[in-house]
């Protein structure tokens, strides 16, 4: 039997799908009998889940114009026949 | 070997636009990237002004590898390992290489020790998060502008394989090529960084001190 402290160390594999076989299964019996568990391993996924939809952010324009008047310079001199 | 090529339809339209010297395929890509590649790069250079110009750098070097890039692993995670490359030459020249082996503390836990009973169960159990909307404000601004903030707290390796994984989507194999470090050392920096970010959102949410949320750097 899987302790909770276990079960925090294992949760990021369980999410991940890495977990051995029967680990899976001793993961699953615990969080299926331990709702504080149960409660680790969803806020765990729900902050994933949150870091995936964080905001990439675009760079300002000016520099966009930056980078594409360098790259015509550098292009026209430096791309491989 | 071609059928070893492992691209999506995506990155096949994308390249052959770049390879071609398309303006917009370009501008679409640093729109794209830009950003996160600068955040990444500063994961070995402090300076924001040293990451931009490895940056820069490494779009030079980007366009002019296009035509020999032959789609072995995706065209970001080859991007993310050209700025990789261009960010550690530059710190070494410099003379201010960030080494990359923060892993945090030898023997981390996810969860404090002293929240477990002596026999590992709980003996203060997670918080309930209700409503756990990313635009919420909690303590005077978006839950998801705390976790951007958190996550710039963590430590080095942990922030960047999360950086990597998380945010930017690439698979494990792609981050530790990108990184250069072995598949169980990612795995150990994810399940860390992912650890005490929520840790830090649970702290966020039932109001308890975290002495993560005082150290806090400024944003620029
Ligand atoms: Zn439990």
């Amino acid at each position: 039997m899987l302790t909770c402290r276990e079960i925090t160390e294992l949760a990021n594999g369980y999410l991940d799908r890495e977990l051995p076989l029967l680990t899976r299964a001793q993961f699953r019996l615990h969080i299926i009998m331990c709702s504080h568990c149960r409660r680790y391993v969803d806020q765990l996924a729900k902050t994933v889940n949150m870091l995936k939809t964080l905001p990439h952010g675009t760079p300002p324009p000016d520099v966009e114009e930056k980078l594409v008047r360098l790259l015509e310079r550098k292009g026209a001199t430096e791309l491989p026949e | 070997m071609k059928d070893q090529v492992k691209q999506s339809s995506d990155d096949g339209r994308m390249l052959e636009m770049l390879r071609n010297g398309d303006e917009t395929a370009f501008r679409t890509l640093v729109r794209r990237h830009h950003a996160a590649m600068i955040s990444f790069a500063r994961s070995f250079l402090r300076e924001r002004a040293s990451a931009e110009e490895a940056v820069q750098d490494s779009w030079v070097a980007v366009i002019s590898g296009i035509r020999s890039f032959e789609g072995r692993s995706s065209l970001k995670s080859w991007i993310f390992a050209i700025v990789a490359n261009k960010a550690r030459t530059k710190a070494k020249r410099d003379g201010r290489m960030v080494p990359f082996s923060d892993f945090g503390e030898a023997d981390e836990p996810a969860v404090d020790a002293d929240r477990f009973t002596a026999e590992g169960s709980w003996e203060s159990p997670p918080g309930s998060w209700s409503d756990l909307n990313p635009e919420r404000i909690v303590a005077g601004r978006q839950l998801l502008a705390h976790v951007m903030a958190i996550l710039e707290t963590l430590p080095l390796g942990q922030k960047t394989v999360v950086l990597l994984r998380d945010i930017e989507g690439l698979s494990a194999p792609e981050a530790c090529d990108v990184l250069n470090i072995s598949e169980a050392n990612q795995r150990i920096l994810l399940h860390r960084g992912r650890s005490r970010l929520r840790q830090a959102v649970e702290t966020l949410l039932t109001g308890q001190e975290s002495p993560n949320m005082q150290n806090e750097p400024d944003r620029q």
